[in-house]
Formats: structure tokens, C-alpha cells, sequence
């Protein structure tokens, strides 16, 4: 057990729990009993406070576990998450803007809300809804990964339930809060979060390099390890095989992360265009530190960190290699510093994303079938209550089922949302997708994807399904032809499935069109995607 | 709606142009080399890194010159007038 860490720990931890109860008073609305205010924070956070909330919410605990333990593991490939966080911006930054208009003119408060006034169609809207919820639950049982990855190091490394605990007793706590303060909690937190995130990771990566002999040597080590392992892929260079797989990863994961309901939520709580274009420019502060982060994995290779080994599964847990090289080259107090900065990480996304779920389900699920007169502040605690669910859903992933599950699952579900853009992306622009095309593609994307990944076998993780996300050219196959026979040459398949997908749309488009198939009442109008906060058509907040 | 001004739903600038640019970094065979080397970072790493700012750069960019496009009245002509007014970084509140 280590004392000091664990002390310094718990002090920040209960700090940002005072913070997070406090919340529902921070910049209070005339109710709390209402979405807008509970579910987005009364839609009016400024520059500054969405910066820290959408890095929060984006830039998660297990990004900066993960991303380090898979360069650790390795190599180049993992550096995937620079490239991805860079383009992100550029490419979401006009349709996020519309999104953001024509959510504030017609009250929506989920993707789902919108894809239902576009289309009027309560099945498609069902569908993003599903997928939604679906994609963000094992999203949210990876935060408790992340969060358990810090606590085992500090020593509360116990075995079987007992050993799940402390996780236990953050999540409750953590429900909590969220449950009175909403979206407010996390975004107060998040202060904390990054601030810690950014002195943290400052301190790392000027101190530790030079404790090792500066970046050339670094590389080195990492590069002698690569060659001494059997494994062809690995190394600090990409290789003939995974140049395509790191290209397509990068591209559909920065198409994929505000298709996620709650990197939308962030968005939808800001005030205005402004504020959300300001973000846009300044949020990749955020990559560069998590590039940073990256390098980090070499820098354990260095120091020769072993992974701690999960006294709850028998395994050694690669996720643990950055609080473990923390816990090691840093003194005790910097550590629980570190270490608190990791946990709080954690707590900020997963508040957010159990809110995101919640709101779809209370607005695409609860008050579209199961009482469709449901007053605002009945849907607020429809909410409330939903939230809770999905947490204590999250804990009882980790707790009941291995934690690889919940892993594997996060890879199927960025599969699962990209097949989301065209009825939520692409539907901002035109209508020109029929609502049975987007239905029809995303029936096959979904259908496809979920196959291909079965078919993925990872022999050093000793699996024969689900072993990531990367598919021989050679294995894709058209009804039994296979178009790359003999390519050994990797692509995501979240990149494959959304090309099926948008392919079948627009085929089921075409002959929808010419049979003059009703393609639904779209509610609304061309210059709803162009109004700002200052316009008198906004719809009142907390008003309908 | 019969509520709505009639404004196109699509507005384009030829700004928005800079937008692809940072796409640039998923061609991979432009930058999977060791050599040169900064600071110890083989090319492949730090080649990406200045990616940042080279994406921070066109955002920003499109952000400033396109700045007044929203709202009903969506004159083009104010985009001159605002051009100082919009440090994207430091922001007004």
C-alpha cells in the first residue's frame, strides 16, 4: 500500500466531490427539473468552460492509459491518436456549428432528436437512438478501467469482488453528484481534471526523458525491443502492412467521435457558433499533449516497467505501464498528484457520457413510446433515474464480466456509431438520403462490421474473435469474391462497413426515389442551420 | 416553416478550402521515415507533431474570414470589417 499517493489521492478525490454537489447551485437556472438545464447545463456555457469540458469529455482516463500501453505494446501504430485528434477539428468544424443552429431553434437535445424533426421518422430516430446507447455503455465501463488501472498501482490491488471496491465506492459516489447537479458537475470538474492532466503530463514529459537519456535513447530502447520480440508488426516505424490500417483508424475515428452522443452534449451546452468555432481552433491543445502522452509508452520501455497483474483476472494489466512508471520515477506526493489526475479523468467523461445516454433514452425512448405526454420536469427525473442506470450498468460490466469484454466492446461500437453519419453528419447538409436508404445502409454497415470483427483472430492475445480492429485486404470478401486475394495489407473496418453502408444508401435511395417512396416531413428549414444565440427565433431555454 | 426568412441552406467560401489540409497527415509514405531526426524524434513522430499547428493555422483561418456568415441577415460584407476583432484564442469573454 502506498501511503502518501493514496493520501494525496483522496484529497483531490473529495475535493471534486464537494465541487460536484456544489454544481447544482453553479450558474443556476430557475429549475433543475428540466433536460436543458439537468441534461446540458442550461445551454449557455461560454468559451472557457466548454474548452475544459469538451477536453474532458473527449481526451478520457482511458486515452491516457490506452493510447501509452499501445505504444508500449506496440510501437508506431499506437501514434494513431495524433493524427486522429488533429484532423478531428478541421473536419468537424462546419458540421458541428449546424448542428449546434438547428438544435437551439427546435429544443433538441440528442442526435436522435435531430434525425427525428429531419426526417420525421421515429424508427430512424429509434435506430441512432439504440446505437447511441449501445456504443457509449462499454465507453463508460473503460473509464472504470481506467480508474481501477490507478487504483491497483496505489495497492488496493485486492482479489475477486472485494477487490473491485474502491471502484465501487468512486462510481457511487460519482452517481451521485450527477444525479443532483447534471451536466454541471462534470463541467466544474473538469477544471480540475485538466488542470492536473496539463501539469502532470508537462512535468512528465520534460522530467522523464532526461532521466533516460533524452529521446534518442528512448527510441533506441524502444526499437531494440521491437526487434527483439517475434512479432512482425511492431516497431518505431510503420510498416508495408499497417500504413493503410493507421490512415483509415485516424480518418474513422475523428469521423466517429462527435457521432458519440456524449462529445455532442459538449457541443449542444455551449452558448453559441462562436463558442463552439473558438473551441475548434483551441481544443487541439489537447492532441498535442496527448501525443505527448504518447511517447510516454516508449519512455516506460526505458525505465523498464513491468504491467501489474490484475489480481482480479491473473493477467498482467498492460494499462497499468503509465501510473506504474509514474509511481516509479516520481516522488510519492507527485505520483498521488499523477495518479488523482488519471481518477478524476476518468469520473469527467463517464458523468458525461451517463448523462448523453440518459437523455436518449428519456427523449427518444421514454417519451416517444412509453408515455408520449411526458411533462419537462417528468422527463428530467426520467433522466436522473437513467443516469444511475447506466453507471451501475458500467460497474457491473467491470465487476461481473472481464474487463477485455468491455474492450472489445468499445472496438465494436466506433464501428457501431460511425454507421450513424449518414442520418446524423450527412443529414445536416441534405436530404437527399431517403430514410429507407439510411435504414437499408445501416443495417448492412452494422451487419457487416459486426462480422468482420468476429472474423479478426489477435494470436498474441491468444483470441480467435474480436482481436481488434485491423482486416487482411485479403479476408474481405463480396459474396465469396475476394477483390485483394493474397493482400496482406490492413484496413479498419469501421472504415469498410461505413463505405457499405453509404454504398446500400444510396442504391436504396435511387430506387426509393423512382418509386416515389414518402420520404417523411422534414420540420426544419434551410436557415434554421445558420441561427445564432443573439436570434429572436432560439427557442426559449427550459421553456417548452 | 412559413417563419423563416428565405436564406439558402448552404453557404460555402472558398476559405473552407483550408480545411483539408491537415488531411495531409493521413498519407503516410510522406512521413514513415527515421531520418532527420529532432531532438532525438525520428521524423515520423515529430513531422506529426507539427501537424498541430499547421491544423490550429486553417481552422483559425476559416474561422476569421468567415466569421459573419450566420444569423438571418447574413451580409457578406461585415467580414471585412471584423477581421481584428476575432483572435480565435484569446476570445472577447
Amino acid at each position: 500500500m502506498q501511503w502518501t499517493e493514496f493520501i494525496v489521492f483522496t484529497v483531490l478525490f473529495l475535493l471534486v466531490t464537494v465541487l460536484g454537489f456544489f454544481a447544482a447551485k453553479w450558474k443556476q437556472g430557475d429549475t433543475l427539473e428540466h433536460l436543458d438545464e439537468w441534461g446540458l447545463g442550461g445551454r449557455k456555457f461560454g468559451s472557457w468552460i466548454t474548452w475544459f469540458l469538451v477536453g474532458g469529455d473527449l481526451y478520457t482516463a482511458y486515452t491516457f492509459v490506452a493510447v501509452p500501453a499501445l505504444m508500449f505494446g506496440a510501437g508506431a501504430m499506437g501514434f494513431f491518436a495524433l493524427p486522429y485528434t488533429v484532423i478531428l477539428y478541421p473536419i468537424v468544424f462546419l458540421p458541428l456549428v449546424r448542428m449546434w443552429s438547428v438544435s437551439r431553434v427546435h429544443g433538441y437535445v440528442t442526435p436522435a432528436d435531430f434525425v427525428r424533426g429531419r426526417y420525421g421518422s421515429h424508427w430512424l430516430a429509434l435506430i441512432i437512438a439504440v446505437t447511441g446507447i449501445v456504443a457509449t455503455m462499454p465507453y463508460i465501463a473503460l473509464q472504470l478501467v481506467g480508474l481501477e488501472a490507478v487504483l491497483r498501482t496505489m495497492g488496493l490491488n485486492g482479489s475477486g469482488i472485494l477487490g473491485h471496491l474502491p471502484l465501487f465506492v468512486a462510481f457511487v459516489v460519482l452517481a451521485l453528484y450527477t444525479y443532483q447537479s447534471g451536466l454541471r458537475a462534470p463541467a466544474l470538474i473538469a477544471f480540475v481534471k485538466d488542470t492536473l492532466i496539463y501539469l502532470v503530463i508537462i512535468v512528465a514529459v520534460i522530467y522523464l526523458p532526461s532521466k533516460f537519456g533524452g529521446w534518442g535513447e528512448i527510441f533506441g530502447d524502444a526499437q531494440a525491443k521491437f526487434d527483439a520480440t517475434p512479432a512482425p508488426a511492431d516497431g518505431t516505424l510503420l510498416n508495408a502492412n499497417n500504413q493503410l490500417q493507421y490512415a483509415t483508424l485516424a480518418l474513422g475515428s475523428a469521423l466517429a467521435l462527435f457521432l458519440y452522443p456524449h462529445s455532442l452534449t459538449g457541443i449542444l451546452a455551449s452558448r453559441g457558433r462562436k463558442v463552439i468555432k473558438r473551441n475548434m481552433v483551441a481544443l487541439p491543445a489537447y492532441s498535442l499533449l496527448l501525443g505527448l502522452l504518447a511517447l510516454l509508452g516508449y519512455v516506460a520501455i526505458s525505465a523498464g516497467v513491468k504491467p501489474i497483474t490484475n489480481q482480479a483476472t491473473g493477467r498482467p494489466d498492460t494499462n497499468t505501464i503509465v501510473p506504474v512508471l509514474f509511481g516509479q520515477e516520481f516522488p510519492s506526493w507527485f505520483a498521488g498528484i499523477a495518479f488523482a489526475a488519471i481518477g478524476i479523468g476518468a469520473l469527467v467523461p463517464a458523468a458525461i457520457m451517463s448523462i448523453a445516454a440518459a437523455n436518449l433514452w428519456t427523449r427518444n425512448i421514454y417519451k416517444e413510446y412509453v408515455k408520449k405526454d411526458a411533462t419537462p420536469a417528468q422527463e428530467a427525473k426520467q433522466a436522473k433515474l437513467a443516469s444511475l442506470v447506466v453507471k451501475f450498468g458500467a460497474v457491473a460490466f467491470i465487476l461481473f464480466i472481464d474487463p477485455q469484454f468491455s474492450i472489445d466492446l468499445q472496438l465494436i461500437g466506433g464501428v457501431m456509431i460511425l454507421q450513424t453519419l449518414p442520418a446524423v453528419a450527412i443529414a445536416l447538409y441534405t436530404r437527399w438520403f431517403h430514410v429507407w436508404g439510411m435504414i437499408a445502409g445501416w443495417v448492412v454497415g452494422m451487419g457487416w462490421g459486426m462480422y468482420l470483427l468476429y472474423t479478426i483472430p489477435n494470436a498474441a492475445a491468444g483470441k480467435n474473435h474480436f482481436g481488434g480492429s485491423a482486416l487482411a485486404l485479403d479476408k474481405l470478401s463480396l459474396l465469396g469474391w475476394h477483390p485483394f486475394g493474397g493482400s496482406t495489407v490492413q484496413i479498419y473496418v469501421g472504415f469498410v462497413s461505413l463505405v457499405a453502408n453509404i454504398v446500400v444508401a444510396v442504391v436504396v435511395t435511387l430506387i426509393a426515389r423512382k418509386a416515389r417512396v414518402f420520404n417523411g416531413t422534414d420540420q426544419t428549414a434551410p436557415a434554421d442551420y445558420h441561427v445564432d444565440e443573439d436570434s429572436p427565433r432560439v427557442k426559449a431555454i427550459a421553456g417548452h | 416553416m412559413p417563419s423563416a426568412p428565405q436564406t439558402s441552406g448552404l453557404r460555402w467560401s472558398n476559405w473552407n478550402l483550408l480545411l483539408l489540409v491537415p488531411l495531409l497527415m493521413l498519407i503516410t509514405p510522406f512521413f514513415n521515415i527515421a531520418k532527420p531526426a529532432v531532438l532525438g524524434l525520428p521524423f515520423f513522430y515529430w513531422y506529426q507533431f507539427a501537424f498541430v499547428p499547421v491544423g490550429v493555422l486553417c481552422v483559425g483561418l476559416v474561422f476569421i474570414k468567415t466569421k459573419d456568415e450566420p444569423v438571418e441577415h447574413g451580409a457578406d460584407h461585415l467580414a471585412v470589417d471584423d477581421l481584428d476583432a476575432g483572435d480565435p484564442k484569446k476570445g472577447k469573454r
